[in-house]
């Protein structure tokens, strides 16, 4: 069974985060790493692709530079290889901009099953999986907790706002997982320096045949008018606990009413 | 006012229009002179509610007979723009089925989406939306700069609902266009959670853990402390990723918005994922062991302590209350 894993990388979390003062479009300059969220996928897809018996792992990723070492983690991981759309017309893509990019690039892997984040860690938008589903005209599956593929279909346990769905699926189709759904293997030191050679193939815009207007900041068709500080909240009362701490909160609940 | 007509995603469980939904049709309807909304399933028994918070028509979508709605429901809101007889906004709720609906509704239209709304205003004949980023520390403006219906997938809790004594809603029946095999995905089996008390997102106390707890068993102190207070309990993200509690527990971005009256965090540092779903809360106490956590910034009162002391004497001394 043949996987594709929508990964993206991302300025590292840790890193304090900045706006471009002119676009005021997230900062990517930087070091870029693999997106946490995205590790799930990655390894929901080796494990399915085993449990199948054969197939091969491929990454698909947009970035506006050839930054490549957030995907070399994902196939130091075990993906067999990669497909990273770079281009410099890339610079401000929104979500469905995104989507027409990565659907483009996902139809030349003809997989079975296109794996995903339910959202990334830093822009958060949440849709670009769907929209994918909804441009290769696939059935798609999101928030899943559990994933399972039999045969030419795939159930997954669908998070609800009240427990779970059982979801039944005819493949191909589009499936997003939640953290947590596995536990994301560690690359080992052999599978590190085996990602070194595996094949990361490069494309332009122009090479999946999709017109420079349709992506960037032009494409976005939205633009960001103002970013101001939100109203702070007053800075509270810090109190140290020596053994009194847990008195303090039941005189603020009384005071509140609400004990 | 110059928007014309605004529609809104309205889910309804078990006959009832959920508090978002009416969150959104209350807020429509200070924007538009019209307000319809769209549902599916037994959504048409809500037509008297959503009339009585300002929706003047609902439109069906019926039974989808399992299957998911993000498909069927994109395409008869699809259908009725391209009959012309659609709206000049779509306002969807930041739920699972929303953030489905919008996604494949964005590409049928190919207009983009603007997400993670939590204010949405007019200015100059068009909508604008506020949009809460790094934690809530920051308010992003933003809007769409071409043509066609705006598409917003607004949070939970971003407006008040209120109603606005309108008379029922007409129904009207607007069955999905083929969608083919996008929308061959079927439910076949639903699980409820079982939960004892207020549901999280309504308690007016909130009781959350986090990682500082430790060990997933420590997490009863947490349901003991909300039962007391007669609240609900909560998480955050890391522990249920861990596999502690339920994903139905979690509050902040990914998980579910709060405004109780009394948010008490245990353990929880004050990720940016987590701050985004409690921060609008009335009182925050933390009770954290960093005295640099980011937590204690949002806190009117901080604890800065061990929670597996002050939490079990607060237990105590409440138990002793009777």
């Amino acid at each position: 069974m043949n996987v594709v894993v929508c990964v993206k990388q991302i300025p590292d979390p840790a890193a304090p985060p900045a706006l471009d003062a002119g676009t005021k479009n997230l900062v990517r300059d930087g070091k870029l790493i693999l997106d946490d969220s995205d590790a799930y996928g990655v390894e929901m897809a080796l494990q399915l692709a085993d449990a199948a018996g054969g197939g091969e792992v491929t990454l698909v990723s947009m970035a506006p530079n050839g930054e490549v070492s957030g995907l070399r983690t994902a196939l130091a991981m075990g993906a067999a290889k990669a497909i990273l759309v770079s281009d410099p017309v890339l610079a401000g893509t929104d979500a469905l901009g995104t989507a027409k990019v990565l659907a483009a690039a996902i139809k030349r892997a003809e997989p079975d099953l296109i794996l995903a984040a339910t959202e990334s860690s830093d822009g958060y938008t949440g849709t670009t999986p769907v929209q994918i589903a909804e441009l290769l005209g696939l059935p798609s599956v999101t928030f899943a907790k559990k994933v399972e593929v039999t045969g030419s279909s795939v159930k997954v346990e669908r998070q609800t706002e009240a427990g779970y769905d059982e979801v039944e699926c005819p493949l191909p189709a589009v499936v997003t997982v939640t953290a947590g759904v596995v536990e994301p293997r560690y690359p080992s030191f052999k599978g590190i320096m085996a990602a070194k050679s595996k094949p990361v193939e490069n494309l332009t815009v122009a090479d999946l045949g999709i017109d420079a207007g349709q992506v960037g900041a032009a494409g976005a068709r939205q633009e960001i008018t103002d970013v101001a500080p939100a109203e702070a909240r007053a800075s509270g009362e810090i109190v140290v606990d020596e053994g009194e701490g847990h008195l303090r909160v039941i005189e603020f609940l009384e005071q509140l009413k609400v004990i | 006012m110059s928007i014309a007509k605004i529609w809104v995603v309205a889910e309804v469980v078990d006959g009832a229009p959920t508090t978002t939904s009416l969150e959104l049709v209350s807020h429509a309807r200070t924007l538009a002179d019209s307000v319809e909304t769209i549902v599916w399933g037994d959504g048409a028994t809500a037509a008297g509610t959503l009339g009585e918070y300002g929706a003047t028509t609902v439109h069906d979508v019926g039974d989808l007979g399992g299957a998911l709605p993000g498909a069927p429901v994109a395409a008869a809101i699809a259908a009725a723009v391209g009959a012309g007889s659609g709206p000049d906004a779509v306002l969807l709720p930041a739920t699972y089925d929303g953030r489905d609906i919008a996604g494949r509704l964005s590409v049928k239209l190919d207009r983009p989406v603007l997400t993670n709304v939590v204010g949405l205003s007019e200015a100059d004949g068009g909508l604008v939306s506020q949009h809460a980023i790094f934690g809530g520390a920051e308010i992003l403006t933003a809007k769409f700069t071409a043509e066609g219906p705006g598409i917003f997938v607004i949070r939970a809790k971003s407006f008040a609902a209120e109603p606005s004594g309108g008379a029922p809603a007409a129904v009207v029946a607007a069955p999905a266009p083929d969608t083919g095999a996008s929308n061959a995905a079927r439910i076949v089996a639903r699980h409820v959670e079982e939960r004892t008390g207020p549901k999280l997102d309504e308690a007016e106390v909130v009781v959350s853990g986090g990682r500082g707890l430790g060990e997933k068993d420590q997490y009863v102190l947490i349901e003991q402390l909300a039962s007391l207070l007669h609240g609900a309990a909560g998480a955050s993200r890391a522990i249920v990723d861990a596999g502690w509690v339920p994903y139905s527990h979690q509050v902040g971005q990914t998980g579910k918005t709060v405004k109780p009256t009394v948010y008490l965090a245990c353990g929880i540092s004050g990720a940016t994922q987590h701050m985004v779903g409690m921060k609008n809360s009335k009182n925050i106490v933390a009770i954290n062991k960093d005295q640099d956590a980011p937590i204690f910034q949002v806190a009117d009162l901080g604890i800065v302590g061990d929670v597996h002391k002050v939490v079990p004497k607060l237990i105590e001394a409440l138990q002793a209350r009777g």
